[in-house]
C-alpha cells in the first residue's frame, strides 16, 4: 500500500466533500442529544441525590436498588433493552425517546452519586446556621447547602458530562442518526474510511474544549487542597 | 441588677424551660432542666465539657429535639405538635461556635437571606435592615466581603448580625469566641456588651468567666445533665454555695 492509498481510503477530499453534508445532519443529532440528554440526566440525578438527603428510610431503599441496578447494567445493553422490549407491551418509541430514556436511567445514576457526595461534603454546621434562621428544609438545601455541593464537586459534574456526551455515539446502534451513525453509514456506502475520520474530528474539536476546561478545574482544585 | 430583679415580679419570661430531658440513644445529656429567662437579661451558663449545656441551649430552639419538658419562647409552646418551627426560629437567634458563616455569599448576603426568604420581606428593604445590623456590629465597611476575606472576630460579628436582623426576642450564643485567636475575642465580646445596653436578651454557653462576672445578670453553673447552682456572678464566683461549684470556678480561675 502506497502513501496515495492511504491518503485515497482515510483522507480523500473527494469523500470528504460527497459526505459532509450527511455528516453535518448527524452532527446535528449528536448536538441535540447532548442538549436535551445531559440537562435530563443531570436534573435526574440532582432529584435522586436531594430525595435521598431527605433521609427517608423506604425512599432511601427505593434510591438505591435504582441507583445500583442502572449503574450495574452496560449502557448499550439498557439501550437495546429499552428501545426493543416496550413495544411488546404495546408502546411504540422513536430511536430518539430511546435514548433520552435510557441515558436518563443510565446518567441520573452517576450523576446523583455525584452530586450526593456533593451535599455530604457541606457540614452540619450549614444546615443548622440556616436552619436557626427560620429556613425550611428546601430553601436550606437550595440556597445553602447545593450552591456549595455543586462548587465542590464540579470537576465531577464536567467530567461526567464529558463521558455522557462521548456516549452518545452508542445511540448508532439503534440506527439513530447522529454523527457516529452517519459516518458509519457514509464509510458503508463508499467503501472509505475518510467519513470516519472526519467524525473522529469532529468529535474531537466538540469535546476538546470540555477536556480542558476539566483539567483547569482539577488544577484549580488540587491548588486548593 | 435591673434586669435580674425582673425575674420576680410578674413580667413573663421570654424563655421558660420546665423538666427538659434529652437522651442520646441510652444516654440521658439533660436530666430535668428547670430554667427561666426574664427580658433583657443575660445569662451565662458555665460547667465542665460534657455537663451538657451545648445540648441545652441547643435544645432552645429545637436544633435538638427534647426528649421530654417543656419550653416556651415569648410565651409560644415551641414543642407543641404543628407549631411552625421555622417561624419559631426566626424569632431565636443563634450564634455558633465556628461562626458558620455561608462562604458562597457576602456579608450582605449572609444577613439578609432570611430576611428575603423566611421572613419574606422583599429585597430592598432586606437589603436596608441587613446594612443597619452590618452597622450594629461594626462592619458597615464589609458588606460586599466573603467570609473568606474576614478575621475570625468579623465573621463572628457577621454571624451575630445574621441573628440580629430577624429582630429576635433571644440570642443564644454557643461559645461564641471559643474558635477565636485571643487578640480577637474583644471586639465580639465589645458586640455582645452593646447588645446587653440595647436590652436584647441573651443566653451564653461560655468560657469567658471575665465577661461573665463582668456582664452577665445571672450565672449557671450546670454539671451531669442538671443545673447545679445559679445565682448572680458575685454569688457563684465569690461565694459558691456548692462544692462542684466551688471545685469548678477554682480550676477554671486557676487556668486564667
Amino acid at each position: 500500500m502506497t502513501l496515495s492509498d492511504i491518503l485515497a481510503l482515510f483522507f480523500n477530499p473527494e469523500i470528504a466533500a460527497k459526505t459532509s453534508g450527511f455528516l453535518v445532519d448527524g452532527l446535528w443529532m449528536t448536538l441535540l442529544l447532548c442538549l436535551v440528554v445531559i440537562p435530563v440526566g443531570a436534573l435526574g440525578g440532582l432529584a435522586v441525590a436531594v430525595l435521598a438527603a431527605l433521609n427517608r428510610r423506604w425512599l432511601n431503599v427505593l434510591l438505591v436498588i435504582y441507583v445500583d441496578v442502572f449503574r450495574a447494567l452496560p449502557p448499550l445493553v439498557l439501550l437495546v433493552f429499552v428501545y426493543n422490549v416496550p413495544p411488546f407491551a404495546g408502546y411504540r418509541i422513536s430511536e430518539f425517546e430511546a435514548v433520552v430514556i435510557a441515558f436518563l436511567l443510565n446518567t441520573s445514576s452517576y450523576y446523583g452519586e455525584i452530586f450526593r457526595a456533593g451535599i455530604e461534603s457541606i457540614g452540619r454546621g450549614q444546615w443548622e446556621a440556616a436552619r436557626s434562621t427560620g429556613l425550611g428544609w428546601w430553601q436550606t438545601m437550595g440556597w445553602v447547602v447545593l450552591p456549595q455541593a455543586v462548587r465542590n464537586v464540579l470537576p465531577d459534574l464536567v467530567s461526567n458530562t464529558l463521558e455522557v456526551a462521548k456516549l452518545t455515539s452508542i445511540a448508532s446502534v439503534i440506527a439513530l442518526h447522529e454523527l457516529m451513525f452517519a459516518a458509519r453509514s457514509a464509510q458503508q456506502l463508499t467503501f472509505n474510511y475518510t467519513p470516519l475520520m472526519l467524525a473522529t474530528l469532529i468529535y474531537f474539536v466538540l469535546l476538546w474544549p470540555v477536556v480542558h476546561l476539566l483539567s483547569r478545574l482539577e488544577h484549580r482544585r488540587i491548588a486548593a487542597g | 441588677m435591673l434586669a435580674a430583679s425582673g425575674m420576680t415580679t410578674e413580667s413573663r419570661p421570654i424563655l421558660d424551660v420546665r423538666g427538659l430531658r434529652k437522651s442520646f440513644g441510652s444516654t440521658e445529656v439533660l436530666k430535668g432542666i428547670d430554667f427561666r429567662l426574664a427580658p433583657r437579661e443575660l445569662a451565662f451558663i458555665i460547667g465542665p465539657s460534657g455537663s451538657g449545656k451545648s445540648t441545652f441551649l441547643r435544645c432552645c430552639n429545637r436544633l435538638e429535639e427534647p426528649s421530654g419538658g417543656s419550653i416556651h419562647v415569648d410565651g409560644t409552646d415551641i414543642m407543641a405538635p404543628g407549631v411552625d418551627i421555622n417561624a419559631v426560629r426566626r424569632h431565636i437567634g443563634m450564634v455558633f461556635q465556628s461562626f458558620n458563616l455561608y462562604p458562597h455569599m457576602t456579608a450582605l448576603g449572609n444577613v439578609t437571606l432570611a430576611l428575603r426568604l423566611a421572613a419574606h420581606i422583599p429585597r430592598a428593604e432586606a437589603v436596608d435592615l441587613g446594612r443597619t445590623a452590618l452597622a450594629r456590629v461594626g462592619l458597615a465597611d464589609k458588606e460586599r466581603a466573603y467570609p473568606g476575606e474576614l478575621s475570625g472576630g468579623q465573621q463572628q460579628r457577621v454571624a451575630i448580625a445574621r441573628a440580629l436582623a430577624l429582630e429576635p426576642r433571644i440570642v443564644l450564643f454557643d461559645e461564641p469566641t471559643s474558635a477565636l485567636d485571643p487578640e480577637l475575642v474583644g471586639s465580639v465580646l465589645q458586640v455582645m456588651r452593646d447588645l446587653r445596653e440595647a436590652g436584647m436578651t441573651m443566653l451564653v454557653v461560655s468560657h469567658e468567666l471575665q465577661f461573665a462576672r463582668a456582664a452577665a445578670d445571672r450565672v449557671v453553673f450546670m454539671e451531669g445533665g442538671v443545673i447545679v447552682e445559679e445565682g448572680p456572678p458575685a454569688q457563684i464566683f465569690g461565694d459558691p454555695q456548692h462544692a462542684r461549684t466551688r471545685e469548678f470556678v477554682a480550676r477554671i480561675d486557676g487556668h486564667h
